[in-house]
């Protein structure tokens, strides 16, 4: 398939991991074929390809932890202060008029960190997935399709040229749309996978008008110069610090790229699909918004670093920006805004990716590069987990539900394990200082933003950190703590007997909203209901058969739990502890403040520009943050106390009696009206007069065209009857009509009717036949 | 090589086929006829694929006996129906095709 060019691109000898890397995404694409091949024929009957899924991805995992090794060592040896060369590999795919378009690896500490992180993340998810869709009716293809996704993933992040890259970009565009309408015989997740798949694809045009203008610009200078086409990447980093490229080029090429950016990130205005993307089943979430999908496009602002900080800085009345931190900050606050009002812990969590995203659009437009991509490295651990979380409490407590306000609270004690890690990862994700990673990378993107001059965005950061711990504490006390109502009472419910009257409280209400959740709730809760792998199902339905039985449907065949309720089963709960540790535990990779830079050190060599001086972390300087984040905390404990607490408090029902409160309140419950505006504006507004002008051409130019043209026929035909038809052509057939009826009565004895005589004459003229072949050629 | 023997078994074969053709009056004898007919063909084909060292000829034959069987099928086919309808496969009491 591959001609066999491959050429070593650096000039010290690379490791064996270092020169093999392009394995990584191989072994996972081999594995989706295998799944969607023979999966159902292996390891029947529990899990239907499955373990090759997480055998591959695991064995992507070790080799990505190689890579890494060897790349830390590579840096060691080249020393302090040398750029440091990155591995390329390629081999030609396919020529086409001269150009060749190659597949290969560009093996950087900026892919390093994404390889590892990808397939690590990958093999967790998978793992967990082993329990969190057991039984279900596609459990096959959902291991193909999330296997094929991660090789998507980890072919981007290795292109060498943008050509992969874009191939890697389309695998994931195509393994989302799967994933998302995994259960796509409800229609919103059929409608939210067609949702995500175009919005994607508005800026996938980006993507394209990008690589094509980029292409032209550095082609000839990096032909001549390093005997490479224009779209490798080591080449189009080359040519942008040689500065002979045109700024216009530049800045078209970058804001067509960045358009792409904003479709795949999930940025403003953009940002509408990744909420709808919940439809899928929670594990999809995870990935796709932990270290897959929605990192792609801040991935590719980090990789083509040089095009964007050259092309996108504007300069408006005096003031030196760049756009990208513009777009970043928007997103920020605007997500945030959102996840206020969301009832979907999923939700709350998708909004929150968002914003986070949003930090590190901001990050590289300030020009704080490592702590951006160590942002991606450090949110990938706690977001990836506080779905994981969530899925878990779903998965075992509220009946399939994601509902906070119906179906959830109060579980926090008996689901331990799930209770710290969402705790843990949620400390990380407001940055509680000088403990979580969280902290680390997004506190230092915050200082950036000061110490590069960009005052407001500082701001925007500060109020960004407040608003976060403030929908977290939200989300935490509405799924975790205060009364359990609807699912989680359920789950309570076979709980020791001592309560008294709340008891029966609880138990009224479970039998009502039991009954709601499962009629008006989300398609995949119905599905993933017939699953039934709630562990409390067989002990509770046999003390209370004669009121809940029914309501089950017959659903739980999963045998019950030694002891109800209690936390999830091992494949959930052993991701959930790994991912909570490295909340933890990643910060420290690039903790400015104890003056740890080994982050820094080993990706550095990617910028490819010329970065000021990042600030110098304090104990001062964190200060903003910290008391942001404390603020955040004890604002919303004690609007959440009121708001969703037993004792009456002026605040509850607020926006329904201060008329300007409600509207702010309506405005973010409908998502500042973007998605009306794309559908009844955007859509509507150019499809009806698309339409209409259409109606128009047809019926005046297409259909004037058609008569014209039937009428001059008609005319035509009237001519061609009258002389040519019944003049010529009729006297010619009527003659050759005679002619054989004569001929035909000359010939009549020989058709006797006898087949002998048939084959007599045959013969016989064959035999002439014969005859005069040999006379003809003797 | 034996290429004239093989030749002159083919063309005896052909005659006595074309023979069966045209005297016969058993329909079903006939059809076996036209089946010695079509494999006199197939030796002469042998025997060229032979001496030219191609195995062309050999290929063609194969054709040929693919396409024989199919024949006979229909052929059979026929007779069997025409004996259902007259209850008898005598070829010249056949005469609807006189035209």
């Amino acid at each position: 398939m591959f001609a066999q060019e491959a050429e070593a691109g650096a000039s010290v000898a690379a490791g064996w991991f270092l020169e093999h890397a392009w394995l990584i995404p191989l072994i996972p694409s081999v594995a989706f074929a295998v799944i969607i091949f023979f999966g159902k024929k292996i390891g029947k009957p529990v899990a239907n390809g499955a373990y090759i899924g997480i055998a591959s991805m695991f064995a992507s995992f070790v080799l990505a932890a190689g890579t890494a090794y060897q790349w830390i060592q590579r840096v060691g040896d080249a020393g302090e202060g040398v750029e440091v060369e990155p591995v390329i590999r390629k081999f030609t795919w396919w020529s086409s008029g001269g150009l060749k378009f190659g597949l290969g690896e560009h093996i950087d500490g900026l892919a390093v960190v994404l390889l590892l992180l990808v397939a690590f993340i990958s093999t967790l998810v998978q793992i967990y997935s082993l329990e969190y869709v057991r039984g279900d009716r596609r459990y096959t293809h959902f291991f193909a399709a999330l296997t094929l996704f991660s090789s998507g993933m980890l072919t981007m992040v290795l292109a060498e040229n943008t050509v992969q890259l874009i191939l890697g970009w389309e695998i994931m565009g195509l393994c989302s749309f799967m994933l998302i309408g995994h259960w796509w015989e409800e229609e919103p997740n059929a409608l939210a996978a067609l949702k995500a798949f175009f919005t994607v694809r508005v800026g996938d045009v980006g993507l394209l008008v990008g690589v094509a203008t980029i292409f032209f610009g550095a082609n000839s200078w990096a032909q001549e110069n390093l005997h490479e086409s224009g779209f490798s990447i080591r080449a189009i980093h080359l040519w942008v610090a040689s500065g002979t490229g045109s700024h216009s080029v530049l800045l078209w090429g970058s804001v067509a790229l960045f358009i792409a950016c904003i479709g795949k990130s999930g940025q403003f205005p953009l940002h509408t699909w990744l909420p709808d993307a919940m439809a899928g089943p929670t594990p999809v979430s995870s990935l796709l918004h932990s270290s897959t999908m929605v990192v792609a496009g801040v991935f590719l602002v980090a990789r083509l670093y040089p095009v964007f900080h050259t092309g996108l800085a504007i300069n408006v009345a005096g003031h030196h920006f760049n756009l990208i931190a513009v777009i970043g900050g928007i997103t920020i606050l605007i997500a945030a805004g959102l996840a206020f009002v969301q009832n979907d812990i999923k939700k709350v969590l998708a909004y929150s990716t968002v914003s986070q995203l949003g930090y590190m659009m901001m990050g590289l437009g300030v020009g704080a590069w490592t702590p951006a991509v160590f942002h991606i490295f450090t949110h990938a651990f706690f977001k990836c987990c506080l779905f994981l979380c969530a899925g878990s409490v779903s998965h075992t407590a509220s009946h399939h539900s994601f509902d906070m306000k119906k179906d959830m609270g109060g579980i926090a004690r008996k689901m331990p394990v799930t209770f710290v890690a969402w705790i843990v990862s949620t400390a990380a994700l407001c940055g509680v200082p000088f403990i979580t990673s969280g902290f680390f990378s997004k506190d230092e993107i915050i200082d950036s933003a000061k110490h590069n001059d960009y005052k407001v965005f500082f701001v925007v950061g500060l109020v960004g950190a407040f608003m976060t711990t403030a929908y977290m504490t939200r989300a935490t006390y509405l799924t975790f703590f205060g009364k359990p109502r609807g699912g989680a009472a359920h789950f309570m419910h076979a709980d020791d007997h001592s309560h008294g009257e709340v008891h029966a409280d609880e138990h009224a209400m479970a039998g009502v909203h039991a009954g709601v959740a499962m009629a008006d709730a989300d398609g995949p809760t119905v599905d993933a209901h017939a699953v039934g792998a709630l562990g409390h199902g067989d002990a509770h339905a046999g003390s209370h058969s004669d009121d809940h039985g029914d309501d089950h449907g017959g659903g739980y065949h999963a045998p019950a739990l030694p002891f109800a309720p209690s936390d999830s089963p091992w494949p959930i709960t052993v991701p959930l502890i790994i991912l909570g540790f490295l909340a933890v535990v990643a910060g420290y990779l690039n903790a400015g403040i104890f003056h740890i830079e080994k982050f820094h050190e080993w990706v550095h060599s990617s910028i490819g520009v010329e970065l000021p001086e990042g600030p110098a972390a304090t104990i001062i300087a964190a200060l903003p943050s910290t008391l942001m984040v404390a603020a955040g905390f004890i604002v919303s404990l004690f609007v959440c106390k009121a708001v969703f607490g037993e004792a009456p408090s002026p605040l509850k029902g607020l926006t329904k009696r201060v008329k300007p409160l409600g509207w702010f309140h309506n405005f973010l419950v409908n998502k500042y009206y973007l998605d009306h505006l794309y559908e009844k504006v955007i859509v509507k507004g150019l499809v009806g007069p698309i339409a209409a002008g259409a109606y128009w051409i047809n019926q005046n130019v297409i259909d004037g065209i058609v008569n014209g043209a039937g009428k001059s026929g008609r005319r035509t035909g009237e001519f061609v009857y009258k002389y040519i038809d019944q003049g010529l052509v009729d006297g010619i057939v009527n003659g050759s009509g005679a002619v054989s009826q004569s001929a035909g009565g000359a010939l009549q004895p020989a058709q006797s009717g006898k087949v002998n005589q048939y084959g007599a004459l045959l013969f016989a003229a064959a035999a002439v036949a014969g005859l005069v072949l040999v006379i003809v050629n003797s | 090589m034996l290429i004239n023997e093989f030749l002159i078994l083919g063309a005896v074969l052909f005659c006595i086929g074309v023979y069966g053709v045209i005297v016969r009056k058993n329909a079903v004898l006939v059809l076996m006829s036209i089946e010695l007919i079509l494999n006199s063909v197939n030796i002469n084909l042998m025997a060229f694929s032979l001496r030219r060292g191609d195995v062309a000829g050999q290929t063609f034959a194969l054709y040929v006996i693919a396409v024989a069987a199919a024949e006979v099928g229909i052929g059979l086919a026929l007779v069997l129906l025409i004996y259902r309808n007259r209850r008898s496969i005598a070829l010249d009491e056949l005469s609807q095709m006189k035209g």
